[in-house]
C-alpha cells in the first residue's frame, strides 16, 4: 500500500511542481482550538530544492486526469503520461503528518479538470474542510479554484482556505486561444470578480462583528507563464497591473516555461528556461509594488521589453538622469527609493538616521547601500568623488565592468541564441 | 541636543556577572547607580581575557534591578528595540555585553527616537547582530524537524549557531499545541520541553550504553520511517532539473544543517 502512495506522490507532486507560488505568507489564522497549527504573519521556506526554490508547502495535485488540452501544461489530456489520483482521505493523512513533523506551512492543493469544473471543484474544497473541521488544521491552505466553478462552491473554497489563486496562464487573449483552445479568458476572470467583491465584502463584515467568519484571508494570486506564447514584457507587466489592480491581487507570480513537449507553437524541447527574464520581471513587479513606479515608467511603446543586462531600476534612472543627483540628507523618501543601489530597508533607515548627523558616504555603506551603483546618483555630507557629469551611456559601462551579474553565464547562453 | 547628565568616573571597571540575562540588566544598573566607567564584561567562573589596569567588580543578580532598567528601555525605545538587545546577549559573541551597554547608555541619553541612529556605530552593532541572531531563530523554526517516538513524544535536535531555544518556545507551543514536543540544542545541552499546557527548560542525561539492546525500531513510532520516505521522496520530485541552481540551494541550506534534515541526510 505504502508503495502505492510513493507512486502517487512522486506523479502528482512532480505534476505540481511548475506552480511557483510557494507562499504561506499573509494570513492571520490562529490556532485557535487548540488544535493543530497556525498561519500567521510571514511564512516560513522549510526547506529548498535543488534549483533554489523555496518549499513552504505540501504542493500536489489532487488527480493529474484532465480534459483540457493545453500545449503548455505537462498533464494535459494528449499526452502520454500516467496517471494517479489521491483519495481525499490519503491527502488529509499526508498534511497532517508533514506539518506535525514541521517539515512544511501547510497544503497548496491544485487539480487536473476531470469530469467538469464543479465536480473537481468539490473534490478540492472537500479536503479543506475535512482538514479544518474534523483535524482542528489552523495550518495554510491554498487552493487552486478551477476555472468555471460555481459562485457557491468558491464561497465554501474562501470558508476554509487561506488563499484562493486562478492562473490566468497566458498574459494575452491571442496566446491563450492558441494555446489552450478549451479554456477562455471569461472563465478565468469571473470567479476573481466573485473572490474580490466576496473578499471586500467579509473584510468589511469583519470591521463591524469581530467573529465574523474568515474568508480567504490571504487573498489571492495569479500565474503568467513566461516565453511560451511570444509576447512581451510590456504585455506580461501591463496584465500584471490590471491584475493588481482591479482585483486587488496579492501576487501575481512570474514561470519561466520549463519545455515539455516538441509541439511548434512552443520553444522545443532543450530550449533554455528564461530564468534571467523571469528575475527582470520580478524585479520590475517589486518595483511597482513596493518602490512606487508606475508600470508606464518602466514599460511602455518606447521601451516594451526590459534590459537584460541592467535591472530595471537602473535602466529607468539612466533614461532619467535629469532626477539626480538626490541629495540623501534633504531628499524625500519616495525620490531615495529610486535611487538605484538603495533597497527599501536602507531608504528608511537613510531618513531615520539623518536627524542624528548629516550622513557621508561611511555612513551610507555601513547602513548597507550598494555605493558602486548609487554614486553617480546621489550626493551626501561627504566630498562629491565620482559624479562628474557621465552620459549614461559611460556610467552603465562603469557599472557594468564593476559587477558581475549573477546571471552572467545564463545572459551569455541566451545572447548566443541571437548570434 | 542634550547628553547625558551622568558623568562616568574615569577609572576603567570590568564587571563580572553570572552570565544571565538579568545579571547583565543588573550590571547596567549598578554602573549607573555607581558611575562605573565599564571597559569590559566577563562572566564569573569563566576566564577571560583581564584588563590590567581595570578594576574588578562582581554584580550580583538582581531581579528588581533588571526589571526596572528593562521598563526603563521601554519608555525610552520601541519594544523590538529592546527584544534586540536581548537577541544580542544570546548571540554569545565576544565583547557583545560591552556594545549592548554602550548602546543602552545611548538610549538614556536623551535624543529622540535614538534607535533610528544607524550612524551611530554601537546602534547599528546592535541592529546587525540582532538580525544575525533572529536569522538564526527563524532558520530552526524552519529546520527543526520532528520525529514521532512510540510513546508519542515529538522529537528534535538542533545545533544553531547562536543561543536561540529561549526564542522558540512561542511559535512551537502556539503552533503544536495538540502534541507533545521537545527541541534540544546539542551543543548546548538543554532543550525545551512542551506538554500541551506549558513550556519548561530542561536538560537530558543521554546514557551511553550502545551496548543496550534498543533499536531504531524501538524508540521511534511504526508511522514514522514511512513518512520520513515519503517526505524525501516528495522533496525529490519538487525539484526542476533544468533549473539546477547549487549555489542558491547552499545560500539558503548551508551544509552545517544538513545533518538533522530528514530530506538532507
Amino acid at each position: 500500500m505504502s508503495e502505492r502512495l510513493h507512486e502517487k506522490l512522486e506523479i502528482l507532486a512532480d505534476a505540481a511542481k511548475y506552480d511557483v507560488s510557494c507562499s504561506s505568507s499573509g494570513s492571520k489564522r490562529k490556532n485557535h482550538n487548540k488544535g493543530l497549527g497556525d498561519a500567521l504573519g510571514s511564512g516560513i521556506c522549510h526547506t529548498y530544492t535543488e534549483d533554489g526554490r523555496c518549499v513552504s508547502l505540501l504542493k500536489i495535485l489532487l488527480t493529474n486526469h484532465c480534459i483540457f488540452d493545453c500545449a503548455y501544461c505537462v498533464t494535459r489530456k494528449s499526452n502520454d503520461i500516467k496517471r494517479a489520483a489521491f483519495t481525499v482521505q490519503e491527502v488529509v493523512d499526508l498534511t497532517m503528518n508533514f506539518y506535525r513533523r514541521n517539515y512544511i506551512e501547510g497544503l497548496f492543493l491544485s487539480s487536473g479538470i476531470f469530469k467538469n469544473a464543479d465536480y473537481t471543484m468539490e473534490r478540492l474544497v472537500s479536503v479543506a474542510k475535512k482538514l479544518r473541521t474534523e483535524n482542528k488544521f489552523n495550518g495554510y491552505i491554498h487552493l487552486k479554484t478551477i476555472p468555471g466553478a460555481s459562485d457557491e462552491l468558491m464561497h465554501e473554497a474562501g470558508l476554509w482556505a487561506d488563499r484562493l489563486s486562478v492562473n490566468i496562464e497566458i498574459p494575452t487573449e491571442s496566446g491563450l486561444k492558441l494555446l489552450a483552445p478549451d479554456k477562455n479568458i471569461k472563465d478565468m476572470i469571473e470567479p476573481m470578480t466573485y473572490l474580490k467583491k466576496e473578499i471586500i465584502r467579509t473584510k468589511e463584515e469583519s470591521k463591524i462583528f469581530k467573529s465574523a467568519p474568515l474568508f480567504a484571508p490571504a487573498g489571492q494570486s495569479t500565474q503568467m507563464i513566461i516565453g511560451a506564447s511570444g509576447e512581451s514584457d510590456k504585455d506580461i507587466m501591463h496584465t500584471a497591473n490590471k491584475f493588481y489592480k482591479g482585483f486587488n491581487l496579492k501576487r501575481v507570480y512570474y514561470s519561466g516555461y520549463v519545455p515539455i513537449s516538441n509541439d511548434n507553437r512552443l520553444p522545443g524541447l532543450g530550449s533554455a528556461v528564461p530564468v534571467l527574464r523571469e528575475n527582470r520581471l520580478y524585479q520590475t513587479d517589486w518595483l511597482m509594488r513596493f518602490y512606487g513606479f508606475n508600470v508606464q515608467e518602466l514599460l511602455n511603446d518606447q521601451y516594451p521589453n526590459l534590459d537584460p543586462e541592467i535591472d530595471p531600476k537602473l535602466s529607468w534612472a539612466l533614461r532619467n538622469m535629469h532626477y539626480f543627483p538626490v541629495d540623501v540628507n534633504t531628499a524625500d523618501l519616495q525620490l531615495i527609493l529610486r535611487v538605484p543601489g538603495i533597497g527599501v530597508q536602507s531608504a528608511q533607515k537613510i531618513v531615520g538616521a539623518r536627524r542624528f548627523n548629516k550622513l557621508g558616504w561611511e555612513h551610507l555603506k555601513k547602513i548597507g547601500i550598494a555605493i558602486n551603483r548609487a554614486k553617480y546618483f546621489i550626493t551626501c555630507n561627504s566630498p562629491i568623488t565620482d559624479r562628474k557629469d557621465y552620459t549614461e551611456a559611460k556610467i552603465r559601462q562603469f557599472i557594468l565592468n564593476e559587477s558581475r551579474s549573477k546571471f552572467h553565464t545564463h545572459a551569455g547562453q541566451q545572447y548566443n541564441l541571437f548570434g | 541636543m542634550q547628553g547625558s547628565n551622568i558623568i562616568f568616573s574615569d577609572k576603567p571597571v570590568n564587571v563580572s556577572y553570572d552570565g544571565t540575562w538579568y545579571g547583565l540588566l543588573t550590571a547596567v544598573f549598578d554602573a549607573y547607580a555607581k558611575k562605573w566607567n565599564v571597559s569590559g564584561f566577563s562572566v564569573i567562573d569563566k576566564e577571560s581575557q583581564s584588563d590590567f589596569f581595570a578594576e574588578k567588580v562582581v554584580v550580583i543578580t538582581d531581579e528588581t534591578k533588571a526589571q526596572r532598567v528593562w521598563l526603563g528601555l521601554k519608555k525610552k525605545v520601541p519594544k523590538d528595540n529592546c527584544i534586540q538587545l536581548y537577541r544580542c546577549y544570546l548571540s554569545e559573541i565576544q565583547g557583545i555585553e560591552l556594545t549592548i551597554f554602550s548602546c543602552i547608555k545611548f538610549y538614556f541619553s536623551g535624543f529622540e527616537s535614538p534607535q533610528l541612529a544607524y550612524g551611530n556605530a554601537d546602534v547599528l552593532k546592535i541592529n546587525q547582530t540582532s538580525k544575525m541572531v533572529h536569522r538564526e531563530k527563524h532558520r530552526m523554526e524552519a529546520f527543526v524537524r520532528f520525529q514521532r517516538t512510540s510513546d508519542d513524544l515529538y522529537y528534535a535536535g538542533i545545533e544553531p549557531d547562536f543561543n536561540v531555544i529561549p526564542l522558540l518556545s512561542e511559535h512551537f507551543a502556539g503552533r503544536y499545541a495538540d502534541q507533545t514536543w521537545l527541541i534540544y540544542d546539542l551543543k548546548r545541552k538543554y532543550g525545551i520541553y512542551f506538554d500541551q499546557q506549558k513550556v519548561e527548560e530542561i536538560t537530558l542525561n543521554f546514557s551511553n550504553e550502545s551496548g543496550s539492546q534498543t533499536s531504531v525500531k524501538d524508540v521511534f513510532h511504526d508511522s514514522e520511517t514511512l513518512y520520513q520516505e515519503l517526505w524525501k521522496n516528495y522533496f525529490k520530485n519538487v525539484n526542476i532539473p533544468s533549473r539546477r541552481n547549487i549555489k542558491l540551494h547552499l545560500q539558503h541550506v548551508p551544509k552545517r544543517y544538513w545533518k538533522h534534515l530528514i530530506e538532507k541526510k
